[in-house]
C-alpha cells in the first residue's frame, strides 16, 4: 500500500503580509511554512504508516524551494518525495493545478490500495478545490473534511466534519481524503530523521517528464490551462477608528444590532 | 558560523518543540514547587532527544556536537531546566558509558538511558571534593565477585528519580589524587544505596538535586566501568561535552533574556516614548547581543573541535563554558536592569532566567577551574 500526502508551501500569514506596490503578495519576501491542513495530512499518513507499514511519498508541485519543506515531511518520518515542478506549470488556477497533480499522481501510479491525502484548505489560496478536483480527475471516490480516520482492510472508516454535526462515512480504496487541523496533532521531526531526509529519494516531475500523461495537455495546465484568472488583487481597506454609541441602553442595542446586519455580522 | 541544511532544520525543530511543549504554566508550575515533570520527560524521550548525540546503534539519535549544542540552546532559551533533562543523558550520564563502556555495560545500561526508558547520573562530588574531585574518600574495597561502596556523594542532578548512578571512588587508597579512583555503575535500588532530601536551590527547580549515601552497598565487578584505578580521566573527558552542554544553556538562557529585554523595552513607555528610544537602554542591548553572538560561534566552533577531536577542544569547551556563563549572567542582569521594578517581580519571565543563569558559572567545574584549565594549556 502506497499513502500519497499533496503538501503546499504557503506564505506564513502569521508574521507581517509583504504586498507589492501592483496589489499582488510579495511571497518571496515572505516567510514560508508547510500549509497547516497538509501537516495534518502528513501526521495521518505517517500513524497509518505506523499501523500498516505503507509507503509513505508526500508530493508537491511548486518552484524548486519546495524541496525543504519536503524533507522536512522526510524527517517526519515519509519515505520519499516527489516535485513536481516546471515553469510551464505556473500561473495554474484550482482547475489547472489538480490537473497537474493527478498527472504526476497517475504517472507515480494509483494502485488499488492506495491512498491519497490532502489538506482540506491552503492558507493562502482558501479555495479548498484543489483535493476535490484531484479526485474528480482521477475518477476515485473522495471523502472531505476528515477528522478521524481507521483502516479496516480495504475500507476506509471517515468522520466527516460538518458545521452542526459529524457524518461517518465508510469508503473503499482507491481513495481520495481531505484532513483538517482538528484531525490530530503532526509530529515533531526526529534529529535521525533530519540527518538522513537529505540522503532519501527524490524525484523531480518537469513538463519533459509528464508530458505524455493523457491529463497532462498544454491546453489544461498552467496559466493557459487555466479556465479562471485572476483580474485584479488588492489589500482590503484598514477598519476605521471605533464608534462609540451614545443613547439609552435601547438605543444602542438597536443601533448596535441594525449596524451590525448592515456589515453581515449577524 | 554558517550551518549546514541539516543543523538549520534541527535547531527549527528543538525551537518549535520547546515553544510548544514548555509551557509557561510547566515552567511556573516547576520553579514553584520544584519536583520532576514526567509527562514532558516522557515527550522529550519520544523524540529521542534523550539520545540526541548517542550513536545509533545504542538506541540513540546520531547527532554530533554540534546538534547537541544546538539543542541545549534552544531548549534553554524556553525554558533552562527543562534543557537539562535532555542532556543529562547525552553527556554526564552516557559520556562515560560511550568512552569505555563493553558490549553488554552498552546494551544494558546506555541504550535505555539514550531512548528515555531510565536514567543515569553522574557523582563525583562529594561534600569534601568539589573543584578539587582527587580529594574524595568514598571507598570501594574488593569482595570476591563485588566492590563494597562507602561514602557520600553530594550535590548530585537528577539523584532522586534516578535508576542507574556512574559513581567515582577510590579503589586503591595507596595512590593519591587523581590515581586509584574507578568508575561504576550503581543500580539506584541496591540495598544500602539512599538518596537525601532534595536541595532547595535558588534557580532550576524541577530537577532535583540531592546527596547519595553509600552504606556497603554491594557492586558487582562487570558494573566497574572502563580500568581499574584509572576513572578520573574520564570523569575529565566527560566533563568536555558536559562543559559544552552548559555553555549552551547559558547562551540560550542569554538570547532568551534578550528577547524579553528586547520585546519589553519596545513596548514600556516613559517620558512619552518607548524607553528603548534612549541610548542608556537601547547600547544595552546591542551590548547584550554582541556577546551572545561572540559566545554562539566560541560554543559552535568548540563543538566542532569535539567533533573532529582536535587537539584543543578541551581548552576550546572551557573556554565556552567559562565566556558563556559569565556572559548569560552578565544579560540576565541587564535583562532585569531594561525591565525596571518589573523585572524584580516573578510575573516577568526575566526574574526565572536571572536565578537559572547564576548555577551556570558554578557546576561542571566553576568559572575558577575553566580559568585553571585554560591557563594550564597555555602555560604547559
Ligand atoms: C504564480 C501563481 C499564479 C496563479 N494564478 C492564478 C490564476 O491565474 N487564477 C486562479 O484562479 N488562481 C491562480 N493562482 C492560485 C492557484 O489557483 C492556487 O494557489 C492553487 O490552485 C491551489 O489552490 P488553493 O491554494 O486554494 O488550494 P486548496 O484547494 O485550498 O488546497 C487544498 C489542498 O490541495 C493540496 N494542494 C493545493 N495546491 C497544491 C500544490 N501546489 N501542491 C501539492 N498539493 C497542493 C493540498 O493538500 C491542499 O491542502 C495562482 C497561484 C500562483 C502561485
Ligand atoms: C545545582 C547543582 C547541580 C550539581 N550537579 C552535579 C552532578 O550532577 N554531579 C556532580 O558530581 N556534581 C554536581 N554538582 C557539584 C558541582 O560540580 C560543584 O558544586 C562544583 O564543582 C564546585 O564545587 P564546590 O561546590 O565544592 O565548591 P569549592 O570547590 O569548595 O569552591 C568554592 C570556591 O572556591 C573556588 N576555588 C576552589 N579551588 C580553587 C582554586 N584552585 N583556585 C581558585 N579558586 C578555587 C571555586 O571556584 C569557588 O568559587 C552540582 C552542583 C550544583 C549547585
Amino acid at each position: 500500500m502506497r499513502i500519497y500526502v499533496c503538501v503546499k508551501q504557503v506564505p506564513d500569514t502569521s508574521g507581517k503580509v509583504a504586498v507589492n506596490a501592483n496589489g499582488t503578495l510579495d511571497r518571496a519576501s515572505m516567510a514560508t511554512i508547510t500549509n497547516p491542513d497538509d501537516l495534518a495530512a502528513v501526521e495521518a499518513a505517517l500513524k497509518l504508516k505506523d499501523e500498516t507499514g505503507a509507503q509513505v511519498t508526500v508530493v508537491s508541485m511548486g518552484p524548486p524551494p519546495a524541496e525543504g519543506m519536503l524533507r522536512e515531511c522526510i524527517a517526519m518520518g515519509a519515505d520519499d518525495a516527489v516535485l513536481i515542478s516546471g515553469r510551464e506549470f505556473g500561473g495554474s488556477d484550482t482547475f489547472a493545478t489538480s490537473q497537474i497533480i493527478a498527472g504526476g499522481l497517475s504517472n507515480l501510479g494509483v494502485g488499488p490500495e492506495d491512498i491519497i491525502f490532502c489538506g482540506r484548505q491552503a492558507i493562502d489560496g482558501d479555495t479548498a478545490q484543489v483535493g476535490p478536483q484531484i479526485a474528480e480527475k482521477l475518477n476515485i471516490p473522495q471523502v472531505t473534511y476528515a477528522a478521524e480516520i481507521h483502516k479496516n482492510g480495504n475500507t476506509l472508516t471517515v468522520k466527516r466534519l460538518l458545521e452542526d454535526g459529524y457524518m461517518t462515512v465508510e469508503v473503499s480504496t482507491p481513495c481520495l481524503i481531505t484532513c483538517v487541523k482538528e484531525l490530530n496533532q503532526p509530529r515533531y521531526m526526529t534529529v535521525k530523521g533530519i540527518l538522513e531526509c537529505y540522503k532519501k529519494p527524490f524525484t523531480v516531475l518537469d513538463y519533459e517528464a509528464l508530458k505524455d500523461e493523457p491529463l497532462i495537455d498544454p491546453t489544461t495546465i498552467g496559466l493557459k490551462g487555466s479556465p479562471t484568472n485572476i483580474f485584479r488583487s488588492f489589500t482590503p481597506p484598514q477598519k476605521g477608528a471605533g464608534k462609540m454609541l451614545q443613547g439609552s441602553n435601547e438605543e444602542m442595542v438597536k443601533e448596535l444590532a441594525e449596524s451590525l446586519a448592515k456589515k453581515h455580522v449577524i | 558560523m554558517i550551518l549546514s541544511k541539516e543543523h538549520e532544520l534541527m535547531r527549527k525543530n528543538f525551537r518549535n518543540f520547546a515553544e510548544t511543549e514548555f509551557t509557561t504554566e510547566i515552567q511556573e508550575q516547576l520553579d514553584r514547587e520544584g519536583g520532576f515533570n514526567w509527562d514532558i520527560w516522557k515527550k522529550i524521550a519520544k523524540y529521542g532527544f534523550a539520545g540526541t548525540k548517542i550513536p545509533v546503534e545504542y538506541g540513540g539519535q546520531g547527532g554530533d556536537y554540534l546538534a547537541y549544542a544546538l539543542m541545549n540552546e534552544e531548549f534553554a532559551r524556553v525554558c533552562p531546566v527543562l534543557a537539562i533533562y535532555a542532556n543529562t543523558p547525552n553527556s554526564l550520564g552516557g559520556g562515560p558509558l560511550l568512552q569505555c563502556g563493553n558490549k553488554e555495560q552498552l546494551e544494558k545500561y546506555l541504550t535505555p538511558a539514550a531512548k528515555g526508558e531510565k536514567h543515569i547520573v553522574f557523582a563525583l562530588t562529594e561534600p569534601g571534593a568539589g573543584s578539587d574531585p582527587g580529594s574524595m574518600i568514598t571507598r570501594a574495597t574488593a569482595d570476591g565477585d563485588y566492590y563494597v561502596l562507602n561514602g557520600r556523594k553530594c550535590f548530585i542532578s537528577g539523584a532522586p528519580i534516578a535508576d542507574y548512578a556512574i559513581v567515582y571512588a577510590r579503589t586503591n587508597p595507596e595512590l593519591k589524587g587523581a590515581k586509584g579512583i574507578s568508575m561504576f555503575i550503581v543500580d539506584m535500588h541496591l540495598d544500602g544505596v539512599s538518596c537525601g532530601k532534595p536541595e532547595p536551590k535558588m534557580g532550576i527547580n524541577g530537577y532535583p538535586t540531592s546527596d547519595i549515601v553509600f552504606e556497603n552497598v554491594r557492586v558487582h565487578k562487570s558494573d566497574l566501568l572502563g580500568p581499574l584505578d584509572k576513572g578520573y580521566a574520564v570523569a575529565m573527558k566527560t566533563l568536555d561535552g558536559g562543559r559544552l552542554g552548559v555553555a549552551a544553556q547559558s547562551l540560550g538562557i542569554a538570547q532568551g533574556a534578550l528577547e524579553e529585554a528586547i520585546a519589553y523595552a519596545k513596548e514600556r513607555k516613559q517620558f512619552g516614548k518607548p524607553i528603548s528610544y534612549n541610548q542608556g537602554v537601547s547600547f544595552m542591548l546591542a551590548d547584550m547581543a554582541t556577546e551572545i553572538e561572540a559566545a554562539r560561534n566560541l560554543i559552535y566552533s568548540a563543538a566542532q573541535a569535539k567533533d573532529m577531536d582536535a587537539k584543543d577542544a578541551s581548552t576550546q569547551c572551557s573556554m565556552a563554558k567559562y565566556y558563556a556563563s559569565e556572559m548569560a549572567n552578565r544579560v540576565c542582569a541587564k535583562a532585569i536592569q531594561i525591565h525596571g521594578g518589573y523585572g524584580f517581580i516573578k510575573d516577568y519571565k526575566v526574574e526565572r532566567l536571572y536565578r537559572d543563569a547564576r548555577v551556570m558559572t558554578l557546576y561542571e567545574g566553576t568559572s575558577q577551574v575553566q580559568q585553571i584549565v585554560i591557563s594550564r594549556s597555555l602555560l604547559k
